[in-house]
């Protein structure tokens, strides 16, 4: 029976490695296909090849969940076939197309489980663009993957826990951080006393995280306004305004990002149901306790439909890897799906505490200027969304989109849908959910173009 | 001058490549995104404005990282590990 299962698996990381090891397991062998050299994912992420440094090093206190998920994935190596550095760039009757350098090629699956991630949500704001400014994620990619600071002296700003997480690791490192700026009140954060219950051990290490920093003198600001990045070739320095007055620190590097936001391009195109997120305050694909999605034979595990981190990821994932086994028809171990579900129902309602520690900062929107870049690929203002709304009384993404060009460049929104949806609903009066968001279109990557002549020749 | 600070693999193999017609070395493991942005600050001139950019997400997710190579082919220079002998031009025309 097996030999009609055909599972593929998109994404590598924590969901999609323990997805296939459930798989593996009942004597499935899936297809794995990752962008990335090695597997972990973005949290879990290798180096390209070994230096001094150890787990400790590069994961602190996930070190050995870090390990296990690595081992785990060299363990199952030669019963799955796995292509890294790969995209898979569309899906169209069940078969993928994958491209590997300049060679594409549609590799059919009779189960989809997509393990896409996500990655940082950003709001543009005056020198965003500029030279030395990075996602917080892409600030802890360099210094996991590459062992490099993103500069001399850094400083961190946004929301959310990648916020403390990454300046602790920096400063681990022997990086010069600077500072780091909350964009919540102090306030806010009395809300994770209520999380003391679900997770004890993470409350307390963001709270150790915070007060290390401190310790080692860095400048740990709450209720912050980002008002501007200084500089006119590279970053010169970050200033803010903080309980009505206005700051400012010399630096040469920002780290910013406010939480993460899905990857749902591959969902949209295997005509995945999408419904609001309230708590990520974004559209994404619906899914069902198991990691069922609104099309038989889709699953979607870890972060690509609603954030909830790498500990739910992997969860997500081997629940994901159970449910395409009990819907082909074979037999699981039923108390472990217990577990599974109820460890990441609780995971959801740290969640929920979480977000309201780091709050969204839904004020965003009005008070941004009409000259600030918006979509960086396009280089569309926010006073072109504002002139759409006004001039042409444009209400939707999409139509936006055709308009002004904003999620059009060759990122396709991935950097700007957030902030577009947040400008577009307040400049229109509607709620962000109101004005929906953008359809995927393949291919949802750049390829070279010699592969999409072939892809559609095949 | 460097955008990107190296704090640790400062004793892997040196790998040599050009940027801009002159001989640069990077280190083994290194993507091209660091390999350039540890002696310089900036990849490539915005197509519009023509401002100067360095990357942002370093997770091939922004695609603001594009460089070129000798053969006119373009890289996305985060997700790409530097090679011994790469010839590489970091985009100083923008677009229009």
């Amino acid at each position: 029976m097996s030999d009609a299962i055909r599972p593929l698996i998109v994404g590598a990381g924590p969901a999609g490695i323990r997805a296939a090891q459930v798989l593996v397991n009942l004597g499935i062998r899936p297809v794995v296909i990752d962008e990335a050299p090695s597997g972990g994912g973005q949290i879990y992420r290798q180096r390209l090849v070994p230096d001094e440094r150890s787990a400790k090093d590069l994961y602190g206190s996930e070190a050995a969940k870090a390990t296990n998920l690595h081992e785990t994935f060299a363990g199952i190596r030669d019963r799955i076939d796995y292509l890294p550095e790969t995209l898979v760039w569309n899906l169209r009757d069940k078969a993928a197309d994958a491209v590997t350098g300049h060679r594409t090629r549609r590799i059919a699956f009779s189960h989809l489980i997509l393990a896409t991630g996500a990655t940082d949500r950003v709001l543009p704001f005056p020198g965003w663009t500029l030279p030395g400014v990075f996602t917080l994620g892409g600030s802890q990619v360099a210094l996991k993957s590459q062992g490099c600071a993103i500069g001399e002296e850094v400083v961190f700003l946004g929301s959310g826990p990648l916020l403390y997480l990454v300046a602790w690791q920096y400063v681990k490192a022997g990086a010069s951080v600077v500072a780091v700026l909350d964009t919540a009140p102090f306030s806010a954060k009395l809300q994770l006393i209520r999380g003391l219950f679900a997770q004890p051990s993470v409350v307390f290490r963001g709270f150790r995280y915070a007060a290390e920093l401190m310790a080692r003198g860095v400048a740990v600001r709450f209720g912050v306004q980002p008002l501007r990045i200084d500089g006119t070739a590279r970053v010169e320095g970050v200033v803010w305004r903080e309980r009505g007055k206005e700051h400012r620190l010399a630096c040469d590097a920002v780290g910013y990002g406010f939480s993460l936001r899905s990857e749902t391009q591959l969902a949209d195109l295997a005509g995945c149901r999408f419904i609001f997120d309230e708590r990520d305050r974004a559209w994404r694909p619906e899914r069902d306790g198991a990691g069922r999605t609104s099309m038989p034979g889709v699953y979607i595990a870890g972060d690509g439909a609603g954030i909830a981190g790498a500990d739910a990821a992997e969860l997500s994932g081997e629940r994901a890897g159970l449910a395409l086994l009990e819907d082909a028809g074979m037999s699981v171990y039923h108390a472990r799906i217990g577990v599974l579900e109820r460890k990441l129902a609780c995971i959801s309602k740290f969640r929920d505490v979480l977000e309201s520690a780091f709050p969204f900062p839904a004020v965003w929107a009005n008070g941004i200027a009409d000259d600030v870049t918006l979509c960086r690929c396009e280089e569309i203002a926010v006073g072109d969304v504002r002139a759409a709304v006004r001039d042409q009384g444009v209400f939707e993404l999409n139509r936006l989109k055709a308009l002004t060009r904003v999620g059009m460049g060759r990122c396709q929104g991935r950097m700007c849908e957030s902030a577009a949806v947040e400008v577009l609903a307040a400049a229109c009066d509607r709620s962000p959910d109101a004005v929906g968001r953008l359809r995927a279109q393949p291919p949802i990557k750049p390829i070279p173009l010699e592969v999409a002549a072939e892809g559609e020749a095949a | 001058m460097a955008l990107l600070k190296r704090l640790a693999r400062h004793e892997l193999p040196l790998v040599s490549f050009t940027l801009n017609g002159e001989t640069c070395s990077g280190r083994a493991g290194d993507t091209v995104l660091t390999a350039i942005l540890t002696q310089s600050d900036r990849l490539r001139l915005s197509d519009f404005s023509g401002n100067p950019r360095a990357g942002f997400c370093q997770m091939g997710a922004c695609q603001d990282c594009w460089v070129l190579t000798s053969d006119g082919g373009r890289i996305r220079a985060c997700s790409t590990v530097l090679e011994p002998g790469m010839n590489l031009r970091t985009i100083t025309e923008p677009r229009s």
